[in-house]
């Protein structure tokens, strides 16, 4: 690693700092969901789709996926080859489970009859899940490609703070789904079970 | 108010007035405004104007005080040849502390009148003598008085002394409704209704524009304000409230221009499809409501002076008068424009 | 000049922030003079009153360019011009913590900006005002395409912002040289720091709200569409929590500007160091806490609108106190009035009028009043020609000797100075009479009668000796360049370390990282260079951000044009994005 004023790597330094952008940007579309909660003048309104069992499943899967990632550091810290190898794919693994969920969950709510444009419920529930949705994919290629390194011998320790800012972002990811679970689905008014 | 007024010496100080001299001159007097805020005539625009009145003066004393000392500060500590290179001063805290506190307090002067004038005016009205719904269209003003069943154009009438409750709402996108004579602005915005008030308290009449940009001819989107004594107004209002037909039917020595620009209006010029004239069967609802349209002294929201030349360029090529707007060139020539121009400026 | 050897393909690969800094600074040279156009019809439409030289649509389509324009390309990249070149100088770095970043940033800011103005030939332009409110944006009220060029246009320019402003928190967060701490940090990057975390906060709410726009667009989405529920303040509300800080990052760069002229051309160090530091942090912070100041007529209530007037009041005191620490500064020095100090006297001289129109309409009865009026356009003339505009020539005249190791032309700069404080005070001035009068901003004509016309003809001559000031800066500007180089490493006499390398520095800005000292580096003997020498690698130059950057344009424009142009674009972006990840650096 190259001197830097602080001892923390550039690279480091820049995801933080890009995290707190990005906390403007799911703010923005948290604030626009909270502002148009329950303003929809015609349905399928939200209590009546919104599948909180399903959706803590895959919410439970996210958070595994976070704890796959403390994982993958660790051992790419340790210069543990295979554990490196396999706790990156099983992140990616896991964020793509995730992401299955969304399709699933975004495709009922289709066939129920909540198109895009359909009232105000649905905009934003499909761009704020959507956007956190491509959040996950974007970190799923990045997991993906850190893993065929980690296969090819190519992420031994000295490279460790590639890992580290990945799993800076990856947790980032995980705990703005916590913020939009609790605010989407657990404060819904829709049925737990 | 000239509290800020500086303390300069000699001919800096002389400078200084005529500058604030010269200034108050251009605000104060200086050429007719018939639409300045500056010229108020009704109790919330006047009430605004002395609020501004106030924070101007203290405006001023700071700008002179501050670029006094700046004129001060380049003239007095030119570098001069053989100099000593001039002390390192890296600050002053009692200084500075200084002249953080000393604008906070001028603000307290301007904060607080402000905080009471905006309560005052942006709240609910203190009474509604006048109820006025006012709807914005790309570009046009409708005027409508749910008490007294009048629906009309461009031209608002309120009489002197009441207080006019206004309502305002958005037919497309956002216009904003302003008199400057008699109060700020107030945004009309689809979806949902906004509210206004003032009590105008002189006889005359106000230009007003729409102040939002609202699309192409946005700038085509004027008003008249005509504050009536109390008989005028009611005499207006009478006759507006009247439906058009019921004034008797066509005079027997009507002229035939009037007669012959009805059937088009009715008939092939497709008028009706869009606008309303009460008491017959044109009940548009798209363009302005043409009832006594013949008593308005301007047409196409402000734009132009209401006569028979312009009527007829109007309905001939509107979308060469104002680009954009809805209304259509319905293909008459110049003698059926003249006669529908006719009729129309007979509906008075 | 060794610094800068080398045909166009080094400039297209480069990833030095000097030659970055320089491409910044052209591009938004050529900006200016767009927009400066633009400006020029508006104001020629507007010298008398039911004036034909333009039609309605095109009129709009010009205030509306002309606002883009002079705002997020010219002004910000110029400030980004100064940031690349001079921020890693000031802080003793050998270049950007990302060069190839910084280098994406550019050629994202750069499409982006050619891209919206590509509008003007296929279509026409948006025509919407640079606030582009809902719900006239919408494909009912708006069906051309302008609107989607604005809304992709400033996505591009948008991001190109945001990746620069998160490098230059890295950079100067980390690339400080050693004893370089941040209460020793020149001013001007300290403002750059200010203002890249404005950037990176500021620009995100206003990415939603051009997403939601296009969505509604084309896909029929609601958030806007009042039939559907939707509301149009919405709109409004995320545009300016994004509008007023980007008003500061707009002045901030100019403060950090002036900040250092000063002293240098006073001989003395900024008065009140730490406070003027202090007063740009508190702007930055307040300035997130005032956007609905822009929306006193919208009727949002009157608890809302004190709590935004009272807030927006508290703005005066901190902006306030860098006035008069720079009169301070100025206090018992010893004044060279070189064209650099000019400008940088002038925006103080200026900035005050800007500032004491503000505190009128902070004041939201006065508002009513003022608001959408040409008070409100005089106003914030004076802050951005007059602050920011001033203060960035501050910076050419400046920093020119060395970024070329030149100087221009001081005679021909005194002349530039005073026909562009002469013009823009006659263009500007009048402003504030017309719209307290009544004149309504945004009209392509106005109605005789009314009493504006003075006011205008004056305005209009003004600009017009506005336009010949541009014109004496660009002779200079050119005739300079060819002049010899024989500028010293420390022509000014100035404190901060930039100016201990040469003129024009070498590529790899210091021989030797300095230990610094103090907070005037070069006046206190305040720099220490390290006996041993040093091994270092300069970043090789790389293709693979400018084919990032095209793909990204190539989807933008498939956006418009159909879904293969966006699939190709795509994919040429993620294969840059991957063949600059696998690239060696060194």
């Amino acid at each position: 690693m190259e001197r830097t004023s602080t001892g923390v790597a550039n690279e480091k330094v820049l995801m933080w700092t890009f995290i707190g952008s990005e906390c403007m940007l799911f703010g923005s579309l948290i604030a626009t969901f909270l502002a148009y909660r329950d303003r929809s003048l015609v349905g399928p309104f939200e209590e009546e789709l919104l599948n909180i069992p399903f959706i803590t499943v895959t919410t439970f899967v996210l958070l595994m996926s976070s704890l796959m990632m403390v994982l993958a550091l660790s051992a790419v810290q340790r210069g543990d080859r295979r554990g490196s190898g396999l706790f990156l794919l099983l992140t990616a693994v896991l964020g793509l489970i995730f992401l299955g969920g969304q399709v699933f969950e975004f495709s009922h709510f289709a066939h129920e009859g909540l198109g895009l444009g359909r009232n105000l419920f649905s905009g934003t529930f499909y761009l704020t899940t959507g956007f956190h949705g491509a959040h996950v994919a974007i970190g799923v290629i990045w997991l993906l490609t850190l893993w065929t390194l980690a296969l090819r011998g190519r992420l031994g320790p000295e490279k460790s703070v590639k890992v580290e800012v990945a799993g800076l972002y990856w947790h980032f990811v995980d705990v703005v789904w916590i913020v939009l679970f609790t605010v989407i689905y657990l404060m819904s008014g829709a049925a737990a079970v | 108010m000239t509290d800020g007024r500086p303390r300069l010496p000699g001919r800096r100080r002389q400078l200084a007035f005529a500058a604030l001299a010269l200034a108050a001159l251009f605000v104060a007097c200086g050429g007719d405004f018939p639409q300045s805020s500056l010229r108020p005539q009704s109790d919330v625009a006047r009430e605004i104007d002395s609020l501004f009145r106030g924070i101007f003066w203290w405006a001023m004393g700071v700008l002179v005080v501050v670029e006094g000392a700046l004129l001060f500060t380049v003239f007095r500590y030119r570098e001069r040849p053989g100099a000593a290179r001039p002390k390192a001063v890296h600050g002053n805290t009692v200084l500075e502390i200084g002249w953080t506190i000393a604008p906070a307090v001028i603000l307290i002067f301007i904060g607080v009148p402000t905080m009471l004038t905006l309560w005052r005016i942006d709240g609910p009205p203190p009474s509604s003598d006048v109820r006025v719904e006012v709807v914005g269209h790309q570009w046009w003003w409708e005027f409508r008085y749910p008490d007294l069943g009048i629906t009309t154009a461009n031209e608002l009438h309120l009489p002197v002394g009441k207080t006019a409750d206004v309502r305002l709402r958005s037919g497309d996108v956002l216009h904003s409704f302003w008199f400057p004579r008699v109060s700020g602005k107030r945004d009309l915005v689809p979806g949902r209704e906004n509210s206004l008030w003032f009590t105008p308290d002189s006889v005359g009449v106000y230009p007003g524009q729409c102040a939002e940009f609202c699309g192409t001819s946005h700038a085509l989107m004027g008003m008249r304000l005509f504050v009536d004594s109390p008989e005028d107004f009611e005499a207006w209002a009478a006759r507006q409230a009247s439906p058009q037909e019921a004034e008797g039917d066509p005079a027997p020595a009507e002229d035939p221009m009037v007669t012959a620009g009805r059937e088009i209006f009715f008939g092939a010029g497709g008028c009706i499809s869009c606008h309303a004239i009460r008491g017959t069967v044109a009940a548009g609802v798209i363009g302005p409501d043409l009832t006594h349209v013949g008593s308005r002294s301007t047409i196409a929201a402000g734009l132009l002076e209401n006569t028979p030349e312009n009527l007829a360029k109007w309905i001939m090529d509107p979308q060469e008068v104002k680009p954009g707007n809805l209304m259509l060139d319905m293909g008459l020539n110049d003698e059926q424009a003249g006669q529908v121009a006719a009729y129309l400026l007979s509906l008075e | 000049m060794g610094t800068y050897s080398g045909g166009l393909w080094s400039w297209i690969t480069t990833v030095d922030h000097k030659r970055i800094g320089i491409l910044y600074f052209v591009s938004s040279l050529f900006f200016f003079l767009v927009g400066g156009i633009e400006a020029m019809l508006i104001r020629l439409q507007l010298a008398t009153p039911e004036n034909t030289l333009l039609t309605a649509q095109a009129y709009n389509q010009l205030f509306t360019m002309h606002g883009i324009t002079m705002l997020l390309f010219v002004v910000m990249p110029m400030s980004a011009a100064f940031f690349n070149f001079v921020v890693p100088l000031q802080i003793g770095a050998r270049d950007v913590a990302f060069p190839r970043l910084n280098a994406f940033s550019y050629w994202l800011f750069i499409f982006g900006a050619l891209f919206l103005n590509a509008s003007f030939f296929f279509g026409g332009a948006p025509d919407v005002g640079w606030f582009a409110y809902a719900n006239l944006t919408s494909s009912q009220y708006s069906p051309g395409h302008g609107v989607d060029f604005y809304i992709l246009g400033l996505a591009l320019a948008g991001a190109g912002s945001i990746v620069a402003a998160l490098n230059f928190i890295v950079t100067i967060i980390n690339l400080r040289a050693p004893g370089m701490t941040f209460m020793r940090l020149p001013l001007f990057t300290w403002m750059t720091f200010v203002v890249s975390f404005l950037i990176i906060l500021a620009f995100p709410p206003f990415t939603i709200s051009t997403v939601f726009l296009l969505f509604d667009r084309m896909f029929g989405t609601l958030f806007f569409e009042p039939s559907g529920g939707g509301d149009p303040r919405l709109w409004q509300h995320l545009f300016w929590i994004f509008g007023h800080p980007e008003v500061y990052i707009l002045i901030l760069p100019a403060f950090g500007i002036v900040s250092d002229v000063i002293p240098t051309f006073s001989k003395k160090p900024l008065f009140g160091y730490p406070v003027v530091v202090y007063s740009g942090v508190l702007i930055a912070f307040l300035g997130f806490g005032v956007w609905a100041h822009h929306m006193f007529s919208v009727g949002l209530g009157r608890i809302a609108n004190s709590a935004f007037s009272g807030l927006t009041m508290l703005i005066a005191i901190p902006t306030g106190v860098k006035i008069f620490n720079w009169i301070a500064t100025m206090w018992g020095g010893a004044l060279r009035f070189k064209s650099a100090m000019l400008f940088s006297i002038g925006l103080v001289a200026m900035f005050v009028i800007g500032g004491v129109s503000g505190v009128m309409h902070s004041s939201a009865p006065a508002d009513l009043q003022q608001t959408d009026t040409y008070f409100v356009v005089a106003h914030f003339h004076y802050v951005l020609f007059g602050g920011s505009i001033l203060g960035l020539f501050a910076g050419v005249y400046y920093w020119f000797p060395k970024v070329t190791g030149r100087f221009l032309n001081e005679p021909l700069g005194a002349v530039h100075f005073w026909l562009m404080f002469i013009g823009m005070n006659l263009t500007f001035f009048p402003m504030h009479y017309a719209g307290l009068h009544g004149q309504p901003r945004r009209t392509f004509t106005s109605p005789a009668g009314l009493g504006f016309e003075w006011f205008n003809v004056v305005s209009t001559i003004g600009a017009v000796i506005t336009f010949v000031a541009v014109f004496v800066f660009l002779v200079n500007f050119i005739r300079s360049l060819r002049t010899a180089p024989t500028a010293e490493a420390n022509p000014w006499e100035a404190s901060t370390l930039e100016w201990s390398i040469a003129s024009p520095p070498p590529v790899h800005n210091f021989d030797r990282t300095p230990e610094v000292r103090s907070r005037d580096p070069l006046w206190h003997d305040g720099i220490v260079l390290p006996a041993a020498e040093e091994v270092f690698h300069m970043p090789n130059p790389s293709y693979w951000p400018l084919v990032t950057a095209a793909g990204l344009l190539v989807l933008m424009t498939g956006a418009l044009v159909g879904l293969p142009l966006v699939l190709i674009g795509g994919a040429v972006a993620v294969v840059g994005i991957y063949g600059w990840s696998f690239e060696p650096i060194h």
